[in-house]
C-alpha cells in the first residue's frame, strides 16, 4: 500500500474518531442522561445485546433499498430516454416529474401503506423507489438533450440507426452524470425505506427497530440504528463509487 | 460529369418565429479529386450546406447530386471532421479512429483495420500516440486525430467544416502541410468550410464565396493551383491578387461593400 492509498483510508477512518471523541466529549460535558442523548460508549452494549435483531433487520433495510434503486434506475433511465431525445416528451413531462418530486415523500407513505395494506416489502421498495428516481431521469434527460450535435453527427452521417448512436455514444457520455446522480439516489433511496419502516405497524428493517427502540424508550438502541444506517449509506454509497471507477473512470481527470 | 454537384439549393429553417431562410439558389460544382473552399460570413449557412451534402438534411427545393444522383440520405462514401474534434473520451485514440468501421461495411480483417487506423495516424504523425486518451493530446493533435478517423473508410468526398478554426497559426499551417500530404496518398473529394482565406487558397483549388443570408454563390474563384504547395505559394504576387479578390468579395458578402468598388 502506498502513501497515497494509505491516506485515502487513514483520513476518513481519523476523521470518524475525532467525530466518535466529540460527541462523548459533548454529552459528557453537558452531563446529558441517556434519554436526552446517548453517547458513543453506550453503543457496543446495544449492539452486543441486539447484534442478532441488527443482522436481520439490517439486511431487511439493504436489499429493500437496493431493489428500489434498482428499479429507479431502470425507471429513471427509460424517463431520461424519453425526455433526453424527445423534446415534446421534456415539455410534457418535466412539470409531472417535478410537482411529483416536490411532494414530501413523508405525506405519500401513509397513503401507499393504506393502498397496498400487509405489503410491507412492497411498499418499502415502491417509496425507496419514489424518492430515488428523480435525479436519475433528469441527469440521464440532460446528459441527452445536451450531446452536442456533431457527436451524432459523425455517426450519423454514414448511415447508423439511432439505437446505434445511443449505444456507442449518448449512453457512455451520460455515464458521469448517471453516477453523479446515482450518488444522490442511493442515500435518497434509504431515507425513502425507513420513512416506511418507521411509520408502517409491524415493520421490519432498522427503521422499526428505531420505532421499537423509541416505544421503549430504549435510548442508546435508537442511537446504534442511526449508527448502523450511516455505516450501510457509506457503503452502499461507496459501491457507487467502485461502479463509476470501473464503468466511468475515464471521466477522471485527475488520475 | 461533377462528383458532387449542388443546383439550385433553396433551405430554410423552421424556428418559433417562422422560416428563416438560410441558402437561397446555391449552385456550386467540385469535379472528382477536387478540392473546394468554402467562405463567407458568419451565421450565412456554411455548416447547413455540409450538413445538406452529407446527407443529414434534405433541401427544400433544388438537388444535392454526387456522381450524378440525388442525396437522399446519409451515404458511407462521405467523411466529416469539424471545429470540435468530437473524439470519445473513454476510447483511446486508435479505437477512436476505428469508429466508423464499426458502422460501415468493410472487407478489411480485423488486423488490417488496425494497421490501416496506425498508418494513417503516422500519416498525420500522430505514432506512438495510438493508445492515449484524447484528454492526453493537445488541440493540434485531437484535430489530426478526427481527420484519420474521418478518412479510415476511405470516403470518396470528406466534409471539413473549420477544421483547424480553433487552432494557433502554427499549429493551423503545420496542418496545412498535412493535408497536402493526406490528400496525396489518400486521394478524396473535398469541401472545406473556412473563415481564413489564406487557408482556402493554400488547400483548395477553387473557392465559393457566399453571399450573407440566406446565401447564395456569389463569387467562385479558381486558385489555379493544384496538389501540395509551400507556405511560399501564400507569398507571390498571384496569391496575393486573390486574396485581394476574396476581401473584396467578404467585404460584399457583408454588406460593407459593393460590387462596384475596385478590389
Ligand atoms: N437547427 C437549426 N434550427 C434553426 N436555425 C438554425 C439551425 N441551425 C442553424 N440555424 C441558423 O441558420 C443560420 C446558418 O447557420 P449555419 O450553422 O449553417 O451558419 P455558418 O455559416 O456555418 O456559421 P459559422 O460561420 O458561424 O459557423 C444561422 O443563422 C443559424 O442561427
Ligand atoms: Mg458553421
Amino acid at each position: 500500500m502506498n502513501a497515497l492509498t494509505s491516506r485515502a483510508f487513514l483520513a476518513p477512518i481519523i476523521a470518524v474518531l475525532v467525530f466518535l471523541c466529540l460527541w462523548e466529549l459533548l454529552v459528557w460535558a453537558n452531563n446529558w442522561p441517556n434519554y436526552v442523548m446517548a453517547s458513543p460508549s453506550d453503543l457496543p452494549p446495544a449492539y452486543a445485546k441486539y447484534w442478532e435483531l441488527f443482522i436481520v433487520m439490517g439486511w431487511q433495510t439493504l436489499w429493500r433499498t437496493v431493489v428500489g434503486l434498482i428499479l429507479a434506475v431502470i425507471v429513471g433511465v427509460l424517463i431520461g430516454m424519453v425526455m433526453g431525445f424527445s423534446r415534446i416528451m421534456r415539455d410534457a413531462l418535466y412539470p409531472l416529474l417535478v410537482g411529483f418530486n416536490a411532494i414530501p415523500k413523508a405525506t405519500v407513505v401513509p397513503i401507499v401503506a393504506l393502498l397496498f395494506v400487509g405489503q410491507h416489502d412492497f411498499n418499502t421498495v415502491l417509496i425507496a423507489f419514489m424518492i430515488s428516481f428523480f435525479p436519475i431521469a433528469v441527469s440521464v434527460s440532460i446528459g441527452l438533450s445536451t450531446l452536442e450535435p456533431e457527436y451524432r453527427d459523425i455517426l450519423r452521417a454514414l448511415g447508423a440507426s439511432n439505437m446505434t448512436i445511443f449505444r456507442k455514444i449518448a449512453l457512455p457520455k451520460t455515464l458521469p452524470e448517471f453516477f453523479g446522480a446515482l450518488k444522490v439516489a442511493v442515500t435518497l433511496a434509504f431515507i425513502g425505506t425507513n420513512l416506511m419502516e418507521i411509520v408502517s405497524p409491524h415493520g421490519r428493517g432498522l427503521g422499526a427497530l428505531f420505532d421499537s427502540g423509541k416505544t421503549n424508550s430504549d435510548y442508546p438502541l435508537m442511537f446504534a440504528v442511526l449508527i448502523a444506517l450511516a455505516f450501510l449509506g457509506i457503503v452502499l454509497y461507496y459501491i457507487v463509487v467502485w461502479l463509476e471507477r470501473t464503468f466511468a473512470g475515464w471521466a477522471d481527470r485527475q488520475v | 460529369m461533377a462528383l458532387i454537384e449542388i443546383k439550385g439549393v433553396t433551405h430554410a429553417y423552421k424556428t418559433a418565429s417562422g422560416p428563416l431562410p438560410v441558402l437561397n439558389d446555391l449552385n456550386i460544382s467540385v469535379p472528382e479529386g477536387g478540392f473546394t473552399a468554402v467562405v463567407g460570413p458568419s451565421g450565412c449557412g456554411k455548416s447547413t450546406l455540409t450538413r445538406l451534402i452529407a446527407g443529414l438534411m434534405k433541401p427544400d427545393t433544388g438537388t444535392v447530386m454526387l456522381h450524378g444522383k440525388p442525396v437522399t440520405g446519409p451515404r458511407a462514401t462521405v467523411g466529416m471532421a469539424f471545429q470540435n474534434p468530437v473524439l470519445l473520451e473513454w476510447r483511446t485514440i486508435l479505437q477512436n479512429v476505428l469508429l466508423p468501421l464499426e458502422i460501415v461495411q468493410t472487407k478489411l480483417t480485423r488486423a488490417e483495420q488496425q494497421d490501416r487506423a496506425r498508418h494513417l495516424l503516422s500519416l498525420v504523425g500522430l505514432s506512438g500516440f495510438e493508445d492515449k486518451r484524447p484528454s492526453e493530446l493537445s488541440g493540434g493533435m485531437r484535430q489530426r486525430a478526427s481527420l484519420c478517423r474521418a478518412l479510415i473508410h476511405q470516403p470518396e468526398v470528406l466534409i471539413l467544416d473549420e477544421p483547424f478554426g480553433a487552432l494557433d497559426a502554427f499549429t493551423r499551417e503545420d496542418l496545412w502541410q498535412t493535408m497536402h500530404k493526406v490528400k496525396e496518398k489518400e486521394p478524396f473529394t473535398g469541401v472545406l468550410i473556412t473563415h481564413d482565406l489564406r487557408e482556402s487558397i493554400f488547400l483548395a483549388d477553387q473557392v465559393v464565396v457566399l453571399s450573407g443570408r440566406p446565401a447564395t454563390t456569389q463569387y467562385v474563384l479558381d486558385v489555379q493551383a493544384e496538389g501540395p504547395r509551400d507556405l511560399d505559394h501564400l507569398y507571390t504576387a498571384k496569391s496575393a491578387d486573390q486574396l485581394a479578390t476574396l476581401r473584396h468579395q467578404i467585404a460584399v458578402a457583408q454588406g460593407r461593400a459593393s460590387e462596384g468598388d475596385a478590389a
